[in-house]
């Protein structure tokens, strides 16, 4: 990349001012115009992971509070400590869950919704991807009076001879109001992906003697399967480090990471050990997002062309 | 065009009052006159209401998120205007990072972005500052009006700004009088969707609000770890309300699913 440059469709317009101070100001235009944001992204951004990473390597003392020095004592806490273990256990298995549950309902959906004519096609795309837009507070509250001991679904479950169920407080209920919070993520990209489809293609296999289920697993399923990838590694990364709906469902006994990083900085103090947890995530998170990119990515591009 | 049968019928249906169950029924029971969770059966009343304006806490709680979305999304658009100008249109060393780093907070998860501020914070002695809460929660909303931004200045035509400076019209006129309108849907669309995102953000807040600067989202968190009443449901109803407004009006100068699903 050449220095200070402007890129062939930015280069200076004809007609625009060139006084003498154009090439300064060229040099400088993007620095200024960037300048402001860049700097609260590096004070609002970069400083804080970077004091955090260096907190979780800081020592705690639990009798005055205070950190400082540097030990690797809480990694190796939190990587074999049999608590921890279970925490970061069952916050995988509950988002691979719902993870799993989201593509099983989202891509059918995607699919119906794309079948779909208009009016009814926007207005049921907005049914269901406009609850995104709601704070998860209200949707994880939502969830609790509906399965709460005397909510709507205890009163089904009566009615139909079954009986009173405690609901809440268990993984069942974290996945299922995840995948309600989650569904979106899964029908965005799906829905794009069907966007790009040429309908003919479709129609070509069904002409040439192609079943309707053969036409879906050889002809659609290839085409939307990036879609498919990305919409299940947002959901994954975003249910694993999910907060309120863990902390508003999952009651005091359902631990999982984000209620555990809540409990070590306000409840127990410990921000080292916080941290080391909060870093493990961010990198788990990464390391998830960023394979995404290059796999997923890479090969969608090699096979489309 | 393949048309949906009845089974494909039956799944959306299902789909359908899933996603619309939970808030369907907090709507409901907002207007409950019992003192219990209970749908309304005997009646309508506003008393859950009533009893939420009553309340100084919550009520001090919306307006600072009232006032916090606002001065987010405002400041979050003054800075994403320029910065994705300048992405979008210089060639310039550190711009691929530039713009990795205005759309980060999306894949840094919320706790994450949250224990970090609160580190921040408590090393340069802001802790409880409103101005930082403003400050954190203009970085989670950036991304969001950087997107359409970007995606507003790519999609167009230059050689109407090309045109207004062969007619003599300086820098800062083009950009009032062509550049400005012509992105206008974006900065718009940009600022409600913004404004939205910090109204209802609860995982970064939780960590960095002190009690003075509780925002709505934290306080029904908070209340509802210890309680649960149908004010609840009222102040869930509200904030349903509010977010409704502003995705109506986010529909009106953007369109609902260009935002969504990125298209008309």
């Amino acid at each position: 990349m050449s220095s200070f440059s402007t890129d062939p469709a930015a280069s200076p317009l004809s007609g625009e001012p060139q006084d003498a101070a154009g090439g300064f100001r060229k040099r400088f235009a993007p620095a200024l115009m960037a300048g402001p944001a860049t700097l609260l992204f590096a004070t609002l951004v970069l400083t804080p992971l970077l004091l955090t990473l260096l907190l979780s390597f800081n020592e705690y003392d639990h009798a005055t509070g205070r950190t400082h020095g540097f030990t690797l004592s809480h990694y190796a806490e939190v990587l074999t400590d049999g608590y921890y273990l279970e925490i970061f256990l069952r916050t995988f298995r509950v988002a691979a869950l719902a993870t799993a549950i989201c593509a099983i309902i989202g891509v059918p959906e995607a699919l119906i919704l794309s079948r779909m004519r208009n009016p009814w096609r926007s207005v049921f795309l907005l049914v269901v991807l406009a609850p995104l837009l709601v704070s998860v507070v209200v949707r994880a509250f939502g969830w609790s009076m509906l399965l709460g001991p005397d909510g709507v679904v205890n009163m089904i479950l009566q009615a139909v001879g079954i009986g009173r169920t405690r609901l809440l407080y268990t993984e069942g209920t974290v996945v299922v109001a995840l995948v309600h919070v989650m569904l979106p993520f899964m029908v965005i990209p799906v829905w794009t992906s069907l966007q790009k489809l040429d309908p003919a293609v479709e129609q070509a296999a069904l002409s040439f003697g192609a079943s309707r289920p053969t036409t879906m697993v050889r002809v659609i399923a290839p085409q939307i399967l990036p879609g498919i990838l990305s919409g299940s590694l947002i959901v994954f990364g975003l249910s694993a480090s999910a907060f309120a709906i863990p902390g508003l469902l999952g009651g005091r006994r359902l631990k999982m990471v984000a209620t555990v990083v809540y409990d070590q900085y306000l409840g127990e103090l410990n921000w080292p050990l916080g941290a080391t947890v909060a870093v493990i995530l961010l990198v788990a998170n990464l390391i998830v997002m960023l394979t995404y990119h290059h796999v997923v990515e890479g090969q969608y591009r090699k096979r489309m062309g | 065009m393949t048309k949906n049968g009845p089974l494909a019928l039956v799944f959306h249906t299902l789909v359908v009052v899933f996603m619309l169950a939970p808030l369907v029924i907090v709507c409901l029971v907002a207007f409950t006159p019992e003192n219990t969770l209970t749908l309304p059966t005997a009646g309508f009343s506003l008393r859950w209401f009533k009893a939420v304006f009553a309340h100084p806490d919550f009520v001090q709680s919306f307006w600072n998120s009232l006032w916090l979305a606002f001065m987010a999304a405002t400041i979050a658009v003054a800075a994403a205007v320029p910065a994705a100008l300048a992405i979008t249109r210089w060639e310039f060393p550190g711009r691929q990072f530039l713009n990795a780093l205005f759309l980060s907070p999306l894949i840094i998860p919320h706790l994450v972005l949250g224990v970090a501020m609160l580190r921040l914070f408590a090393v340069v002695g802001a802790t409880g500052s409103f101005a930082w809460l403003v400050a954190a929660h203009v970085v989670i909303v950036t991304p969001y009006v950087m997107r359409l931004l970007i995606a507003a200045i790519s999609g167009f035509d230059r050689s109407v700004e090309q045109a207004a400076y062969s007619l003599g019209a300086s820098e800062a006129t083009v950009f009032r009088r062509v550049t400005l309108p012509m992105i206008l849907p974006g900065v718009t669309g940009g600022w409600l969707l913004a404004f939205i995102n910090s109204f209802d953000e609860l995982t970064m807040s939780i960590f960095i609000t002190s009690p003075s600067t509780v925002t709505l989202p934290v306080r029904m968190y908070m209340y509802a770890t210890e309680s649960i009443d149908p004010m609840m449901a009222a102040v869930s109803a509200l904030i349903i309300g509010i977010t409704a407004a502003a995705a109506l009006l986010l529909d009106r100068v953007y369109g609902l699913d260009r935002i969504l699903v990125g298209q008309k």
